[in-house]
């Protein structure tokens, strides 16, 4: 099974800041940056979908990529 | 062919006359002395299609009357006291989401559960003020089994053309005595249906004013999307708590009943035309009125009857005329003081007023009527 | 492919007005995939909520949608459901609307078993009121109206449904987010009444106030106690202790309320 790859969008003006990405990514690729998040490590995402599916505010959007 | 003509209580009649004007939705909750009602329609409902509830009380029949009457049904809630308390909070829901719908209130005596079989008028100003809130209130008080027919398919008109809840005023003498009702034919009395959207339901927004005071309600699952809420709106139907939006709406929404008077208000004048003393009754009490009022002309007393048969809005202008020409306007009613409250605002002075209170579970009889005009004279 | 959220949602209404980390988000992503899932006709579709957090969803959705009054949504989807049985309708709400000041619509929806799908989003808490107790607030737990821990016993919502009458019910977690929408569609699909019970959170009243330090650790007890049915059966009492059932709880058929009615109908006209 070749690796997944994955593009993140996070909606900025729609994330509240809660973290519940950051802390369930498997990989580390957000990071709380102040109040809202932000993607710092984007090619370590293997679109997995967590952090689309736990985000409650509707301010994340993964694409797989490859 | 003759017209059917059957002998049937108030209550009875209430029921037929839903019929008559398209009621195809019950939602009650068992409560004396309204409870015919309920038990009439769960009878012919559903033998012409329509849908019967008993819900699990009051204010539940109320919630499931107000969503039916969403989905475009004609939608019919009987209570009595107790019960009319419980529904206030959404009787206000139906005012500001402006959604029709009919309630019929039997009254009897109280406060609290107080005389179930016994007769009351003791929720007149509930029916104007019992919701919380600023709003507007229709109410109607029929005075015979006929009236209360005919006035059944009034109100459901005037819910349907004005958009929001209409009170039927009954009283427990009204509602359980029994008399001839003729049975109109289809097409003698007027039957009005909600107006429906014409715009495109893209472009439909719920509460619109720009094309009339009244704007058309579109029935959920007829292609149209919207949004319902009891929170201060806009036009749109979503929630604002703009000072300017806010406050527009809840003056249109008073205004569309206070700008049609002459399309609303009702009244019967009897013997008015030289009256010196003018009894101001409604209901049950009325009739006890008309006698009085007949009895006296028979010794020369210049006595006439006013009779409200729409009670809210109130008829101020025409109380206020007979307030200058009488010496005097008595009010019986089976309350210790309501109407009469209406009656002396708008007097404002100009004549006495004399009310004749009863809650002791027995009506007001002309004798008591005819001593007291006796009195003030 | 990001799910498209955006398309059952009306324009313009997000960002939403739900607290950071409130789990009612999670569980309406939940919804719109269980809506999807079920291919249901937004202009058939009729969602109804009561009063308080959970109750602000409909607003967002792009189908007919009622807020009405407080405890009041499961008779209003009643009249609905009966005046137009050929609509989907969707009840919203949380535990203190649903159970305290709605606890008899509740219930009675339940016995008819009509056709409505009631998800109580059940974060422990009044929070639109500001963190008082609701009937599923722990014993003990601190709210603003128990200054010195709930003395009140709690409702389990699941089993009030299943001794209420409702046909299907299912439990599940705002942490176990992709069980969320497979617990709504079954309950969609079901015929009759439906009762999906989401434990949520709500760190804002009442993570605060109980020793919770984050959302996420909010999350984690809400992964921590969740224990699938099927998992339950191998379980010792001892090892199921502070631990919660999700999944089906319960499933019957059973008559549906329109249906039944319908009957009347028909006996009625003579049939």
């Amino acid at each position: 099974m070749s690796k997944a790859k994955g593009k993140l969008e996070v909606i900025e003006k729609y994330c509240k800041g809660c973290s519940i990405c950051v802390e369930f990514c498997p990989t580390k690729v957000l990071a709380m940056d102040a109040f809202t998040v932000k993607v710092a490590n984007p090619d370590a995402c293997i679109a997995c979908m967590q952090c689309e599916l736990r985000c409650p505010d509707f301010a994340i959007k993964v694409e797989k990529i490859a | 062919m003759a017209k059917k003509v059957a002998l049937m209580q108030g209550n009875e009649a209430c029921a037929h006359g839903a019929l008559y004007a398209g009621c195809n939705f019950f939602a009650g909750y068992p409560i004396t002395p309204s409870t015919e009602v309920a038990e009439v329609l769960s009878n012919e409902l559903p033998k012409v299609g329509g849908k019967f509830i008993q819900m699990e009380d009051e204010i539940g029949a109320t919630a499931a009357l107000i969503g039916a009457a969403l989905t475009g049904a004609k939608a019919l809630d009987a209570t009595s006291g107790p019960g009319m308390s419980l529904k206030q909070e959404l009787i206000g829901y139906a005012c500001i989401a402006e959604v029709p719908c009919v309630i019929v209130n039997v009254q009897r005596g109280g406060p609290s559960t107080g005389m179930p079989t016994g007769p009351g008028q003791s929720d007149m100003q509930q029916a104007m003020w019992g919701t919380h809130g600023d709003h507007a209130a229709i109410a109607i008080s029929p005075a015979s089994c006929q009236e209360i027919y005919e006035e059944t398919v009034r109100a459901f008109n005037l819910a349907e053309k004005y958009r929001m809840p209409v009170q039927l005023q009954l009283d427990e003498i009204c509602a359980h005595m029994r008399e001839p009702v003729t049975f109109p034919e289809p097409g003698e009395l007027e039957v009005i249906d909600r107006e429906a959207p014409t715009v495109s339901p893209e472009d439909y927004k719920p509460y619109d004013d720009s094309q009339g005071q009244i704007p058309p309600l579109a029935s959920f699952g007829s292609g149209y999307r919207y949004h319902v809420t009891g929170l201060n709106k806009a036009a749109d139907g979503f929630p604002t708590t703009k000072a300017e939006l806010v406050d527009a709406e809840e003056r249109r929404q008073i205004a569309k009943v206070m700008d049609n008077l002459d399309d609303i208000l009702k009244n019967e004048e009897y013997q008015l035309e030289d009256a010196e003393v003018v009894l101001f009754a409604y209901g049950s009490t009325s009739r006890s009125a008309r006698y009085a009022v007949n009895e006296l002309r028979k010794e020369g007393i210049k006595a006439g009857l006013f009779r409200p048969i729409t009670v809210w809005p109130f008829p101020d202008e025409r109380v206020a005329e007979l307030a200058e020409q009488a010496k005097a306007i008595v009010c019986p009613e089976m309350n210790l003081g309501q109407m009469v409250r209406e009656v002396e605002r708008v007097a404002k002075g100009a004549c006495l007023v004399s009310h004749i209170g009863r809650v002791d579970g027995e009506p007001i009889n002309p004798g008591q009527i005819i001593d007291r005009v006796k009195e003030v004279l | 492919m990001a799910y498209d959220y955006e398309k059952s949602i009306r324009p313009g209404k997000l960002p939403h007005i739900w607290c950071p980390g409130c789990g009612h988000g999670i569980i309406m992503k939940g919804l719109i995939r269980a809506m999807d899932s079920c291919e249901l006709d937004l202009k058939n579709t009729a969602v109804v909520s009561g009063i308080g957090c959970a109750s602000r969803l409909p607003g967002y959705l792009d189908a007919c949608t009622l807020h009405t009054a407080h405890g009041r949504a499961a008779a209003f989807a009643t009249g609905v459901k009966m005046a137009k049985p050929e609509m989907t309708v969707l009840v919203v709400g949380g535990d203190g609307d649903g159970t305290a000041i709605g606890g008899n619509h509740f219930i009675h929806a339940c016995r008819r078993n009509i056709d409505i799908t009631y998800i109580v989003m059940n974060n422990n808490i009044y929070g639109m009121t500001g963190g008082q107790f609701s009937p599923c607030t722990p014993t003990g737990a601190m709210a603003s109206t128990t200054p010195y821990g709930n003395p009140d016993p709690t409702f389990d919502i699941s089993k009030l449904a299943i001794g209420a009458g409702a046909t299907f019910v299912a439990r599940g977690t705002a942490f176990h987010a992709t069980q969320i929408d497979k617990l709504i569609a079954e309950g969609i699909r079901h015929k009759g009444t439906a009762v999906i019970e989401i434990l949520d959170d709500c760190p804002t009243t009442y993570g605060r106030r109980n020793k919770f330090r984050s959302v996420v650790d909010m999350m984690k007890r809400l992964k921590d106690i969740a224990v699938p049915v099927a998992a339950a059966a191998k379980m010792t009492p001892e090892q199921l202790e502070g631990k919660v059932l999700t999944g089906v709880l319960y499933k019957e058929e059973r008559p549906e309320y329109t249906e039944q009615y319908a009957q009347v109908i028909a006996k009625a006209q003579g049939a």
